[in-house]
């Protein structure tokens, strides 16, 4: 193969590697590979893969409790309607847990409010979305994290936010 | 609710403090008005709307940096002083100087991804003279703070928003002189974790500007480190000096003391020591229940206490995240440190929404629903608030510890 050849053979699977990249993206975005919240309860193992920890199961009434602890001390868990839903989700750790991977298809919306909290003119507090759709609270510092979010319409009779830590 | 209402809402929020304005009342009802410090130890800070216009509560320096053992630095105004992190990070935009590269032992870059509540910090880690006042912490690393120099992985970002700009970070750097020593501390040693486990988000080692960046472990020396520390002397803490603020100001001037009971300057003059438990927590009670995951920061920009339930105070209609009750509030709390020692604390909570576009809002707080109280930069006003570094020795006792 002359060079010629080689530069368009390689600009072809550029191409085709680029090609390929667009369309596993949007097969993502489509249907994103993430478990946590809003999902379906099987989404708990994936995340279990992902956080790379040790799964701890406990139930409540009206719900179930999947508790991952990771090897570095952060501490995720996900609450599971009778339904199969995950309506709910806490974590606590010396750092935040992968929030995309949590929050799932929320994730845009923590984003975004962390975005809208530093274009107001204030500095760093701990953070609050109220939503209809959504309601997430993050506080601590660094070394010591803790937060929640649930999706008000999911939560199962009789559930009080209080019960998410 | 859409991102549309949403920005919308944040726009109507801020046009609400913008026009909005009220009479000031006491905050800090047990406050004495501190003397001004002079001294080789002493480093004036400032509470105004930063580098940025728009910060609200936060008390900002300046720092010199220097290419390590020259006479080459540059001094940056706007700096954060922050006793909720460690470390200094400055933004790369205001950066002139070009500072020798931290390598991994491959020497790849190393750069670090810091989150906080509201954003995270990623750029490389360069190493830095630090000069403040008459100290100085000779070839330290240090985190500047870019999105463009190397590409930040899916494992950085998920952290949510960056605040790597003077628009995000509202200020040019942050000067992190928290109780660690480090930023990360044992949780990046891979001594310090169990076999197998794998090396937390922080530090990173980076192929190139737009390589796949992988987290690495990372030695305590080789971290960000609290400044202080590495100071020949006045190295065991820090105390941040600030007068009462009675009423909403646009400045309000203080000082930034390093060492606590080693200068003429810097002794604890009979302020109660609160020590703190291993997260850099105490405990305050409020309404006979107490939190135990309480904290004082100077990085944090109001007294975030608590949720509505349970104070009975309601949030604004358009900011979950400040309170609004329909008249001034004047509330009391106690803290307690993990040594027992314990002390009575008067605030008062105003409506946000009533309060003016000022920089020294004593009265601005908001929930926080989680952790108990996060007692921010307002507190520090009226006060010489100590903050002493783990394991360092004071006439207080070890630290970690604050004082006040």
């Amino acid at each position: 193969m002359d060079k010629r050849m080689s530069v368009r053979a390689c600009a072809a699977r550029a191409r085709l590697i680029f090609l390929s990249i667009a369309l596993c993206t949007s097969l993502m975005l489509v249907r994103p590979a993430f478990g946590g919240l809003g999902d379906d309860a099987s989404s708990v193992q994936v995340d279990q893969l992902h956080f790379r920890g040790s799964l701890r199961t406990t139930h409540s009434d009206g719900y179930t409790v999947h508790e991952i602890e990771s090897g570095n001390g952060i501490i995720v868990r996900e609450y599971v309607s009778p339904s199969g839903k995950v309506f709910a989700v806490a974590w606590q750790g010396p750092w935040l847990p992968d929030m995309r991977q949590l929050l799932s298809t929320y994730f845009q919306q923590y984003q975004q409010a962390q975005q809208q909290q530093m274009n107001s003119h204030t500095g760093r507090k701990p953070l609050a979305i109220r939503q209809p759709g959504l309601v997430l609270q993050s506080g601590g510092h660094m070394r010591a994290f803790k937060g929640r979010a649930y999706i008000p319409d999911l939560l199962p009779a009789g559930v009080t936010p209080e019960e998410i830590q | 609710m859409t991102r549309r209402s949403t920005l919308t809402s944040g726009l109507i929020c801020a046009a609400v403090l913008a026009i909005s304005s009220c009479g000031g009342r006491s905050s800090n009802t047990n406050s004495q008005t501190p003397t001004t410090p002079t001294g080789p130890n002493v480093q004036a800070i400032t509470v105004n709307s930063g580098p940025a216009g728009n910060y609200a509560n936060g008390a900002f320096t300046s720092v010199t940096v220097c290419v390590p053992g020259t006479s080459t630095c540059q001094t940056i105004d706007g700096v954060l002083v922050d006793t909720g992190s460690s470390g200094l990070r400055i933004l790369s935009s205001v950066l002139t100087l070009s500072l020798p590269q931290q390598n991994a032992s491959d020497g790849n870059p190393v750069v670090e991804c810091l989150p906080f509540i509201t954003s995270y910090t990623w750029g490389p880690v360069q190493t830095a003279d630090i000069e403040i006042a008459d100290e100085k912490a000779s070839s330290t690393p240090v985190q500047v703070l870019s999105d463009t120099d190397f590409t930040a992985p899916s494992s950085c970002t998920s952290n949510g928003s960056s605040s790597d700009t003077l628009a995000n970070l509202g200020a040019n750097g942050l000067l992190g002189v928290s109780q660690f020593a480090q930023d990360c501390g044992p949780g990046c040693v891979q001594a310090d974790n169990p076999p197998g486990s794998s090396p937390p988000n922080v530090y990173y080692e980076c192929p190139s500007s737009t390589g796949t960046c992988q987290s690495i472990w990372q030695a305590l020396s080789q971290q960000l480190q609290n400044p202080v520390t590495l100071f020949a002397s006045d190295n065991n803490g820090v105390i941040i000096e600030l007068p009462a603020a009675t009423s909403p100001e646009a400045t309000l001037s203080g000082s930034l003391v390093f060492g606590i009971g080693t200068q003429a300057n810097n002794g604890l003059n009979g302020a109660t020591v609160y020590t703190t438990d291993a997260n850099g927590d105490f405990t305050t009670s409020y309404n006979n229940n107490s939190y135990s995951q309480s904290f004082i920061d100077s990085g944090s920009n109001g007294i975030y206490f608590l949720t509505e339930s349970q104070t009975g105070i309601p949030t604004c209609p358009d900011m979950p995240d400040f309170y609004c009750p329909s008249g001034t509030e004047n509330l009391t709390a106690t803290n307690q440190g993990t040594n027992g020692a314990s002390g009575g604390v008067s605030f008062s909570v105003a409506n946000a929404d009533d309060l003016p576009d000022d920089a020294v809002l004593g009265q601005l707080a908001g929930p926080n629903t989680l952790s108990g109280f996060d007692w921010g930069l307002s507190f520090f006003y009226g006060r010489n608030l100590y903050t002493a570094i783990e394991g360092a020795s004071t006439p207080g006792g070890t630290g970690p510890y604050w004082a006040y």
